[in-house]
C-alpha cells in the first residue's frame, strides 16, 4: 500500500519523476530478541532547493531512513525493502560499488556529533581532501584549494591555517561548519542532516541553519532534515513529515502542521513546546507513556496506548486496525488517524489551540 | 530555544481495562539490574557453565585430596620401590626409570599416572595435591592484590590532593618494577627473613604465604591506577553529589556510593588475574623459587621431569596437562563473565 | 618536548635510585652469611673475617650502600678489595660476582645479546601474527574465521610457557629430530652461521611468542571491531569510500595505537630477560644468569640484573609515552 507525500509547489525537474522519492520504504533488523521494525512504510518526494522535515521521538525510525537513502545498510543484516528514487535511479536494488559512487558526490550526509564523526587522528583538510579525491581526479592543490574555499564559505575564519588543525582543536560550532563543508565538497544535490544542531548551542544552532539555508540557495540543493527539535522545522522546512513507531502518522505543508494539525501526536508535540510569552505558573504539558518498542509493535495505531482521544472512535478500531494515510484537502496534508476529520478539526480547535 | 518532546513516566493509567487486556499481547519487558542481565546470559553460556563445572571438579579436588590420595593408597611424599607383587617398579641400573607403564612412565592398575623416576612417588598423589597449592596461591595473591588495588585506587581517586599525588608516584614505581625479577629474587629473601625474624620455619606454609604476598603486592599497582581513574569520574557524578549534599560523609559514600560501581571492573580483574598466578606460581615454582620439595607443585614436578623428556616424557605432560586445563577453564570462564558483564548487548 | 624529556629523564634516575636502594636494603638484610658464598668450601672465622674486611660487610648498611652506589655513580668506578691487593672495577660497576669474582658487569654483557636476540625475533613474530589474526577475525566477525581464531587464541593464551615450550622441544628435537638439541654454548650469529643460528632460536622464539601473539590476537581483535563501530567509519563510507579505505586507512589506524605502547612496554619488559624460555632451551642470556643469581644468593649480580632490568623497562615507558603523543594527536605530553 503505497502512501505518497508529495511536496507542494513543484519545482520538478520536468521529466515528471521527483528528485527525490521513496516508496514504502522498509528497514526491519533482525536481533537476538525479535524482528525490529524500525522503519514500516515510509514515503516522500521532495524536489531540489526545497527541505523536508522529519519530525520523530528517539526509536522512531527517522535516522535508519536516512542511513537507507545512502545505502549504508546494505552488507549488513538489515532488511530493506521499497523503492528510493534519486533523480531517476533507484538506491534500493543497488549494488554497494553503485552506490558507493552516489555517497558524497550526488547525496552527502552530515551528522549529529561532529567531534565523533570526524576522524580524530587525520587534520581536517586532509579529511575535506580526500571526500574530494574519492569522486574527482584531481591533483591534490586542486582538492586543497576548494577544501579551503569551502571551509571560507561555511564561515570559518583563517581557512587556510585552520586547514592543517585537527577536529578536537575546533569548537563544536566550527566543527559543525567544517562537516557541512566537507559534505559540500562534491557539489551534492542532496544533503542529509541528521540533528545537525543538536549537539550545539542555542545561539549556534540559528548560525548553523542560517547557513544551511544560504547554501540551499546558493547550489539549489534538496535537503532532508531530521530532527526532534519543532523550531528547527519550523525556521527550515517547506514540508514535514511527522514519524512514529517507524510510520509516518502527519505530513504535509510546513503551516498545515503547525496551524492545523490533525494527529493527536502532533498535538502532543506542539503542546510540549515551552512558551516564553506564558505565565510562569504553566504546566508543560507532556504526552505520557514511553515510545513503543520496535520489535513488538502495537497491532493498531502505533500511538494508540499514549494516545487520550481514543474515546472519539466508535469501537475497537485503534486497537485493532492501523489506520490509513489519508488526504485531507488538496494541499498535500496527510494523515493517519481513525478520528473523523471534522471531529478532530473541533477537537483542535476547541481543547488544543487555546493552551498553545 | 531547544523545543522538544519530554517523556512522561506515567505508565499508562486511566485506559479501560478491556483495553489494556487487548495491548498487553506485547511481551512485559521489564528494566533489569546489570548483574541480573549478566547472571542470565551467564547461565545460557554453555561454554561458561561446562567450564565452571570444571572448576567445581577442580576445587572439589583441591579440598578433598586427603581423601582421593587414601583411596589411591599412595601418599604424595612416599618413595615406593615395590609394586604390590614384591617387583621393583623402578630400573635402578638404568638411572631409575620406572619399568613398564606407558612410555617409560610407570603406569599400572596400582599407580594410575605412574611413579616418579629415581624416587618412585605417585605421580597422581602429587598431582592431587599440587592443585591445592596452584589454588590457595592463586586465590590468596588475588585476594591481596584485589584488596590493595581497590582500596589504595579509591582512597587515591575520592580524596586527591598530595595523598594522591603519593600514591599515583607510589603506583608509578611499582610498575617500574620489572615484576617477575622480583618476585623471584624476593621470595627466598623474605622466606629466609620471616624464618629468622619471627622464628618460622622456611617451611612451606611459610612459603606459601610468602608468595602470595608477593604476587599480590606487585598485582595491585595495575587495578589500583584503574580503579582511581574510575573513582576520579565517579566521584563527579550526580549521585555522589546528592549524597552529600544530605550529609554522607566520605566512607559512606565510597563503600555505598563508588564501590558497587566498581564491582563489574573488580569481578573483570579478578578473572584476569587467578589463571594468571597459577600460572606465574608454576613458573616460579618451576624455576626454583616458590614451593620446595617435597611438597608437590606442577611447575616444581615440570621442572624435574624436564630432565627426564626423552625416556618418561609422560611425567612432564601430566602435570602439564593438569596446568593447561585448569587455566583454560578459568580463561574461558573468565571470557563469559567478561562477555556477560559487557552492556553492549550486540552478538554475531 | 625538550622540556618534558627532561623532566621524564630526571624521573627515571629518581625512580632507578629508589630502586637500587630498595633493592639493596631488601637483599642485603638476608642473614645469608655473603662471606660464606665467597669463601666457599675452605671457611673458617679467620677466611670469613678477611673477607668481611675486603668487601666491607661489617660496615653499616647505609655505608655498604654508598660504597656499591658510587660503582655506578663515578665515572671511573670503584676499587674493590683491602689495601694493598685492590682492584679496579670499571664503571658501570655493580660489583665482582660472589660466585666467581668476575665484574657482574662483564657477565651482563655477556648475556645480553642471547636475550636481545630471542626478545626482538620473538617480538617480531607475535606482533606480525597476533595483529594479523586478530585483524581478520574484527573483519570476518561471527565467521568461522573469526571463531577459529578467538578459540586459536584463547587456547594460546592459557598455554603456560613452561609446557608450551617442552611440548615444542620434546615434538621436534627429541620426537622428530627436525631440529638440534639447543647447545648450551651461546649460538652466536657470527661464529655458526645463519642456517643454525635459526635453528637455535626458531623453537625458543615461537614459544615465547605464542602467549603474547594470543593476547595480541584478542586486542587487535577487540580493538578493531570498536573501532568498526565509531561514528567516523560512518562519516567514511558516506563520503563513497571504499572499503579497502576505510578499514586499513581509518579503522586500523585508530584500533592499532593503543597496541603500539602495549607492544613498547611488553618488549621493553623482555629485554630483562626472558626467564622461562632461556630456562627451557637453555639459552645463556639474562634470564638464566639473573635465576641462576637468585638461586645461588649472589647479591651484586642480583643488584646489576635487577637495574639493568629496571632501566629498559622505565625507558619504555618514556618511549611508549612520546610515542603515543605523536600518533594521537589528542594527546599531549603534560
Amino acid at each position: 500500500m503505497t502512501e505518497s507525500v508529495t511536496t507542494t509547489t513543484t519545482a520538478g525537474n520536468g521529466i515528471g519523476r521527483p528528485f527525490l522519492e521513496l516508496k514504502d520504504l522498509q528497514v526491519h533488523f533482525p536481533t537476538d530478541d525479535g524482528l525490529v521494525k524500525a522503519v514500516n512504510g515510509l514515503s516522500f518526494t521532495l524536489e531540489r532547493g526545497k527541505t523536508l522535515g522529519i519530525v520523530g521521538e528517539s526509536g522512531s525510525g527517522k535516522s535508519v531512513s536516512s542511513l537507507a537513502i545512502m545505502g549504508l545498510q546494505k552488507g549488513t543484516r538489515a532488511r530493506v525493502s521499497g523503492e528510493i528514487w534519486l533523480d531517476g535511479a533507484e538506491l534500493v536494488s543497488m549494488s554497494v560499488p553503485e552506490i558507493r559512487r552516489l555517497r558524497g558526490r550526488q547525496v552527502a550526509m552530515i551528522f549529529q556529533d561532529p567531534l565523533s564523526a570526524m576522524h580524530p587522528f587525520y587534520r581536517i583538510g586532509d579529511q575535506l581532501v580526500e571526500a574530494y579525491l574519492v569522486h574527482n581526479d584531481a591533483p591534490k592543490s586542486v582538492a586543497k584549494k576548494r577544501a579551503i574555499d569551502l571551509l571560507d564559505r561555511v564561515g570559518i575564519p583563517s581557512p587556510s591555517k585552520r586547514f592543517d588543525d585537527y577536529p578536537h582543536q575546533f569548537s563544536g560550532g566550527m566543527r559543525q561548519r567544517a562537516m557541512i563543508a566537507m559534505a559540500l565538497m562534491c557539489d551534492p544535490q542532496l544533503l542529509i542532516a541528521d540533528e545537525p544542531t543538536t549537539a550545539l548551542d542555542v545561539t549556534v544552532q540559528a548560525q548553523i541553519l542560517d547557513l544551511m539555508m544560504d547554501l540551499q540557495k546558493e547550489f539549489n540543493s534538496a535537503i532532508v532534515i531530521i530532527t526532534h527539535d519543532l523550531g528547527v522545522v519550523a525556521q527550515m522546512a517547506q514540508d514535514v513529515v511527522v514519524m512514529y513507531g517507524g510510520r509516518v502518522v502527519e505530513s504535509g505543508p510546513v503551516r498545515d502542521i503547525f496551524y492545523r494539525p490533525e494527529m493527536p501526536y502532533t498535538w502532543g508535540l506542539l503542546g510540549s513546546i515551552p512558551r516564553v510569552n506564558r505565565g510562569g505558573d504553566h504546566r508543560l504539558k507532556s504526552i505520557r507513556g514511553t515510545p513503543p518498542s520496535l520489535i513488538n509493535l502495537p497491532n493498531g495505531c502505533p500511538f494508540q496506548p499514549r494516545c487520550d482521544y481514543q474515546q472519539h472512535v466508535e469501537g475497537h478500531s485503534c486497537v485493532a486496525e492501523v489506520p490509513e494515510l489519508l488526504q485531507i484537502g488538496t494541499g498535500g496534508h496527510r494523515v493517519r488517524c481513525h478520528i473523523e476529520s471534522e471531529r478532530r478539526k473541533r477537537l483542535f480547535a476547541e481543547q488544543i489551540k487555546p493552551n498553545l | 530555544m531547544t523545543l522538544g518532546i519530554s517523556e512522561a513516566q506515567t505508565p499508562e493509567g486511566g485506559l479501560p481495562a478491556d483495553h489494556l487486556v487487548e495491548t498487553t499481547e506485547a511481551k512485559q519487558i521489564e528494566g533489569r539490574s546489570l548483574g541480573q542481565i549478566a547472571w542470565a546470559r551467564l547461565k545460557k553460556d554453555k561454554i561458561a557453565v561446562a567450564s565452571a563445572i570444571v572448576i567445581l571438579l577442580i576445587i572439589g579436588v583441591a579440598i578433598f585430596a586427603p581423601l582421593i590420595v587414601k583411596i589411591n593408597g599412595f601418599p604424595p611424599d612416599q618413595f615406593n620401590k615395590l609394586d604390590a607383587d614384591g617387583n621393583p617398579l623402578l630400573n635402578t641400573r638404568d638411572g631409575g626409570i620406572p619399568i613398564g607403564g606407558l612410555w617409560g612412565s610407570g603406569t599400572s592398575s596400582e599407580h594410575w599416572l605412574g611413579v616418579e623416576p629415581q624416587n618412585g612417588r605417585d605421580v597422581f598423589s602429587r598431582l592431587v595435591y599440587g592443585t591445592r597449592v596452584s589454588l590457595l596461591v592463586a586465590l590468596g595473591g588475588t585476594i591481596i592484590a584485589i584488596v590493595l588495588g581497590t582500596v589504595i585506587g579509591m582512597v587515591s581517586g575520592y580524596v586527591r590532593g598530595w595523598v594522591d599525588t603519593l600514591l599515583s608516584r607510589l603506583m608509578d614505581i611499582m610498575l617500574s618494577f620489572p615484576t617477575l625479577l622480583f618476585v623471584m629474587a624476593l621470595t627466598p629473601v623474605i622466606a629466609s627473613r620471616g624464618q629468622d625474624l619471627f622464628g618460622i620455619p622456611d617451611d612451606n606454609k611459610l612459603r606459601l604465604g610468602v608468595l602470595m604476598f608477593v604476587l599480590g603486592f606487585f598485582g595491585w599497582a595495575y587495578l589500583a591506577r584503574i580503579v582511581r581513574g574510575q573513582v576520579l569520574s565517579l566521584r563527579e557524578r550526580e549521585f555522589v553529589e546528592a549524597a552529600r549534599s544530605l550529609g554522607a560523609g566520605p566512607v559512606y559514600v565510597i563503600f555505598r556510593q563508588i564501590l558497587p560501581n566498581l564491582v563489574p571492573t573488580l569481578l573483570v580483574y579478578t578473572t584476569l588475574l587467578i589463571p594468571s598466578y597459577i600460572t606465574a606460581e608454576a613458573a616460579l615454582s618451576f624455576l626454583g623459587v616458590g614451593i620446595k620439595e617435597p611438597t608437590s607443585s606442577w611447575g616444581r614436578m615440570i621442572a624435574d621431569a624436564s630432565a627426564w623428556i626423552e625416556s618418561n616424557p609422560l611425567y612432564l605432560f601430566f602435570p602439564g596437562t593438569a596446568l593447561f586445563i585448569t587455566v583454560l577453564a578459568f580463561n574461558l570462564l573468565g571470557d563469559s563473565v567478561r562477555d556477560a558483564l559487557d552492556p553492549r548487548a550486540g552478538r554475531s | 618536548m625538550a622540556r618534558y624529556l627532561v623532566r621524564r629523564l630526571l624521573q627515571t634516575v629518581l625512580i632507578l635510585w629508589v630502586i637500587s636502594a630498595i633493592t639493596f636494603f631488601l637483599f642485603w638484610v638476608t642473614p645469608a652469611n655473603p662471606a660464606l658464598l665467597i669463601c666457599g668450601k675452605n671457611c673458617n672465622t679467620e677466611t670469613i673475617a678477611q673477607v668481611n674486611a675486603t668487601y666491607g660487610f661489617d660496615d653499616p648498611l647505609v655505608v655498604q650502600y654508598g660504597t656499591y652506589m658510587k660503582g655506578l655513580v663515578n665515572p671511573t668506578g670503584r676499587m674493590i678489595g683491602t689495601e694493598g691487593s685492590e682492584r679496579n672495577c670499571p664503571w658501570p660497576c655493580f660489583g665482582e660476582s660472589y660466585q666467581n669474582g668476575i665484574p657482574v658487569w662483564d657477565s651482563i654483557a655477556d648475556s645480553f645479546p642471547a636475550t636481545f636476540w630471542l626478545a626482538t625475533g620473538a617480538a617480531v613474530l607475535w606482533l606480525f601474527f597476533g595483529v594479523l589474526l586478530g585483524l581478520l577475525a574484527a573483519l570476518r566477525k561471527g565467521k568461522w574465521l573469526d571463531k577459529l581464531s578467538v578459540g586459536i587464541a584463547l587456547f594460546g593464551v592459557s598455554f603456560p610457557t613452561i609446557v608450551f615450550g617442552y611440548l615444542l622441544l620434546f615434538t621436534f628435537i627429541v620426537k622428530l629430530g627436525w631440529l638440534p638439541f639447543p647447545d648450551t654454548a651461546n649460538a652466536a650469529l657470527l661464529d655458526v652461521g645463519p642456517a643454525k643460528w635459526l635453528q637455535f632460536y626458531i623453537l625458543p622464539w615461537i614459544t615465547l611468542a605464542l602467549v603474547y601473539a594470543a593476547l595480541y590476537t584478542r586486542l587487535t581483535r577487540a580493538n578493531m571491531i570498536d573501532t568498526m563501530n565509531e561514528d567516523y567509519i560512518r562519516t567514511a563510507r558516506a563520503k563513497g569510500l571504499d572499503e579497502r579505505t576505510v578499514v586499513f586507512k581509518h579503522g586500523l589506524r585508530s584500533a592499532l595505537t593503543p597496541i603500539v605502547t602495549i607492544f613498547g612496554l611488553d618488549l621493553g619488559g623482555l629485554l630483562g630477560g626472558a626467564v622461562i624460555t632461556e630456562q627451557i632451551f637453555s639459552i645463556t642470556g639474562l634470564g638464566k644468569f639473573s635465576i641462576d643469581s637468585v638461586l645461588s644468593n649472589d647479591l651484586p649480580a642480583i643488584m646489576g640484573v635487577v637495574l639493568f632490568a629496571a632501566i629498559f623497562v622505565v625507558v619504555a615507558n618514556i618511549v611508549v609515552d612520546v610515542l603515543y603523543a605523536f600518533i594521537d594527536p589528542r594527546v599531549r605530553l603534560s
